[in-house]
């Protein structure tokens, strides 16, 4: 298993740059080119949704994403720090949370409708959204 | 790629041209373009993806959000887009039904209704 690991100040900036190495490193772990804008859409809502969270709450510490090439699949895991809350839609709520709960809601939309295979955990200590894709293995070479 | 904008009137209409990536870190210069228009007294837009690499759902947000002005004004947000891979996005998320996406600049702004 190699494991890429990658940290980012919670800055908007960062995503794309996320995204960039995300897709990289999907490409050299054999997920298909087809799938390739999947992967790096959804990696870059994943973390739009973490810079989110960071930043609504004031954290400092960074975004965490971790690049994970198994053996017949690759996997994106994108981590917070951010303590969840749920949102309990009750009058007197801001207008600025409600948005902020929405964004939040359509990223996780889009996710969902791009990867089949998505785990998402949340905590008081933070969270994660886990996604997995398989990957194409090579062919065996075949000795003489 | 950053965000590149530019703007053109036809007659009642506005049309707003976006290039490059709208994303989290772009999308508010979107947003500020619309609302921007909006309060210039512009409500009928025309949005051109053509030019648009990459949209996340942060920019589909911003697109909400000016749909909701226009129409508070009794206008309209057409969006101009034939790339598979950015009308996907809207087809997840089920806003195809929300915005008329034309195929051409000159389709959405013959568009009445």
């Amino acid at each position: 298993m190699a494991t890429v690991e990658l940290r980012f100040s919670a800055v908007p900036g960062h995503v794309r740059t996320a995204r960039l190495v995300a897709a990289s490193v999907a490409r050299k772990a054999g997920v298909d080119e087809a799938v390739l804008d999947e992967v790096r859409l959804a990696v870059g809502e994943a973390c739009s949704r973490a810079v989110g969270l960071h930043q609504n709450s004031g954290i400092t510490a960074p975004v965490r994403v971790l690049l994970i090439e198994d053996e017949k699949q690759f996997s994106i895991e994108v981590g917070d720090e951010a303590p969840h809350q749920v949102h309990d839609g009750s009058p007197g709520a801001s207008e600025d949370a409600d948005v902020e709960v929405e964004e939040d809601e359509m990223g996780l939309a889009v996710i969902s409708g791009l990867v089949d295979d998505v785990k998402v955990s949340t905590g008081a200590d933070g969270g994660s959204i886990r996604m997995t894709w398989p990957t194409t293995t090579p062919p065996a070479a075949v000795l003489p | 790629m950053d965000l590149s904008l530019s703007t053109e009137t036809v007659g009642d209409r506005t049309i707003v041209r976006v290039g490059g990536e709208i994303d989290v870190y772009t999308a508010p210069k979107l947003r500020e373009q619309l609302v921007e228009l909006v309060n210039d007294g512009s409500f009928h837009l025309v949005v051109d993806m053509e030019g648009v690499d990459f949209l996340d759902s942060t920019g589909l947000g911003v697109l909400v959000g000016g749909l909701k002005r226009v129409r508070a004004h009794e206008g309209s947000l057409r969006l101009v887009c034939n790339q598979e891979r950015i009308l996907k996005i809207f087809r997840i998320t089920g806003l195809t039904k929300v915005f008329p996406i034309h195929t051409s600049v000159e389709d959405a702004v013959a568009a009445t209704d």
